[in-house]
């Protein structure tokens, strides 16, 4: 006992002072952003306190749903938005198989195809649904196929680099087994790379078209066709049981979007 | 050692990961086109280095490596892949494909000798498939076939992974370290299918082992290396303690 005794204490601590010091840092960062962002809002007392009143006020007017509308009003703009969903999904996976292949380092060594690879994903990405959606109908005219190409545009980024990424994840061992009994480069990739990322590929597709299924329902107000334009007709009237229909109607089928990804995804993983 | 009599014939390989650091230091040898080799040595020697280079699975920095009757050290693309074919290949992990079935990986061992469309649509001569099953029936999984590859034991992978290497019909088989993941028993059942397939269908097998008492009941040559030379080479029953300190380094590990 008197042995230990002598030996001087050790202390230990879970961070160093220097640490401690960049998390306070950090920590103050964080109110002053808050306290800053607060001041510049510019919030408007009286419409604040009115909100209460106004909101009560718009869930009346939103009750009871225009049921009667969903037939000739709705329906048809709907299916329109599932086609866009699914149609510009597909597109985005013809369009983001290669360029995700190009942008995997491992399954092509070549750094300068990789970075245009990865440059035409991060501009797919950098463009926000609705302004490819601008841009289309610019260039085509409101309606579906507008819609449809702004939804494909987006998702080539989103399914691109994340494919690429689970390319550049692969077991190397596998391919190298392949590589040494003189498998060709399109060898490898269909029985080496593709088995691997098989799973996460189709999981991306689905998590896409999932996502796809709500954003192609805004599409429409901008004029690309879909549920959208529904919606933005009966803003614009000012009938909001009609836009209470057609927010019920988005809510259902990105629930049973839902439902049945989720149901697929257990099957194919 | 006659050319006729000669599988691969390494002279002078050099290998640096590192400028000035060399893993491989003018390596020299001969292997016969029969019977198995094992190159023991201690960790980090150089041993899977040298392996890997004769199937260029590591670019070699210099040195030739004569195989099938010319020098595959300066291959490039469809010659080296033709080189490759012909030199089957057994992993310490294995490295199946594991999504797919225990007879595509088999006829994975074909895909240097198969169109890429044709092996993409699994269309493959009969010929290849007679010889899976054959292969399969030898190496113990001849109900395994329609099984997945990830729903396989280690030993049974390793099995699978041997089986691939001779679909091939390789002039020559590598094993790096195919033993080190599994367990003292079925290390030993796959030394014997390795020694066994080896001598039935005519291929030299060079295998990289650590464990020596392995090595000398299945190798009929044993070669040393040491700090990336090879510092014994000669039967087993050669062997000796004193060999082994050099191999080693040490004494204390060497207990009664």
């Amino acid at each position: 006992m008197s042995a230990t005794a002598s030996i001087e204490q050790r202390r230990w601590r879970r961070f160093t002072p220097r640490q401690r010091l960049a998390r306070f840092a950090v920590y103050l960062t964080l109110v002053v952003a808050i306290v800053l962002s607060a001041r510049t809002v510019e919030v408007i007392p009286e419409f604040l306190y009115d909100a209460p009143e106004q909101m009560r006020d718009l869930l009346e007017r939103m009750w009871p749903i225009a049921w009667s509308h969903y037939p000739k009003g709705v329906h048809e703009a709907l299916v329109e938005t599932l086609h866009i969903a699914t149609l510009g999904t597909l597109i985005a996976l013809v369009m983001a198989l290669p360029v995700g292949l190009m942008a995997a380092n491992n399954v092509v060594p070549n750094r300068v195809v990789n970075y245009l690879a990865k440059l035409v994903l991060v501009s797919s990405r950098s463009v926000n649904s609705l302004v490819w959606a601008l841009l289309f109908v610019a260039v085509f005219g409101p309606g579906a196929l507008a819609g449809t190409l702004a939804i494909a545009f987006r998702s080539v980024g989103f399914v691109g680099k994340l494919f690429g990424e689970a390319l550049e994840e692969s077991n190397r061992g596998t391919i190298e087994a392949l590589e040494a009994t003189g498998a060709p480069w399109s060898s490898r990739l269909a029985w080496g790379y593709w088995p691997q990322v098989k799973p996460a590929f189709w999981s991306i597709a689905l998590f896409r078209w999932d996502i796809n299924v709500r954003e192609s329902a805004v599409l429409g107000l901008v004029g690309a066709g879909g549920i959208g334009m529904a919606l933005d007709t009966a803003l614009n009237l000012f009938q909001w049981d009609r836009v209470a229909m057609v927010l019920f109607s988005i809510f259902s089928v990105v629930v049973v979007a839902e439902i049945i990804v989720t149901q697929i995804r257990k099957k194919i993983l | 050692m006659n050319a006729a009599s000669t599988a691969l014939s390494v002279r002078g390989l050099v290998k640096e990961y590192v400028r000035g650091k060399k893993v491989l230091d003018g390596i020299t040898i001969d292997f016969a086109a029969s019977g198995l080799s094992a190159v023991i040595g201690p960790s980090g020697t150089g041993k899977s280095t040298l392996l890997r280079c004769v199937n260029r699975l590591v670019e070699p920095t210099a040195g030739q490596i004569h195989f099938g009757g010319r020098d595959i050290a300066p291959l490039k693309g469809r010659a080296l892949r033709e080189a490759r074919r012909e030199i089957g290949m057994v992993f310490q992990e294995y490295n199946l494909v594991e999504r797919l079935s225990v007879m595509e990986n088999l006829l994975s061992g074909r895909l240097g000798y198969t169109p890429a469309f044709k092996a993409w649509l699994r269309r493959f001569p009969q010929e290849d498939i007679d010889r899976a099953f054959a292969l399969l029936d030898q190496v113990g999984l001849g109900s395994f076939a329609n099984q997945r590859a990830d729903a396989l034991s280690g030993g049974q992978r390793q099995r699978v992974g041997i089986a691939r290497a001779v679909m091939q019909r390789p002039k020559l088989l590598l094993a790096d370290e195919p033993t080190s993941s599994l367990d003292p028993k079925t290390s030993v059942e796959i030394m014997g299918i390795m020694r066994d397939l080896g001598r039935e269908h005519g291929i030299p097998v060079i295998v990289n082992m650590h464990d020596v008492e392995l090595a000398k009941r299945f190798a009929d040559r044993i070669v040393g290396m040491s700090g990336g030379r090879i510092v014994y080479d000669g039967p087993p029953d050669g062997l000796t303690d004193d060999v082994l300190k050099t191999i080693y380094g040490g004494e204390s590990w060497l207990a009664g």
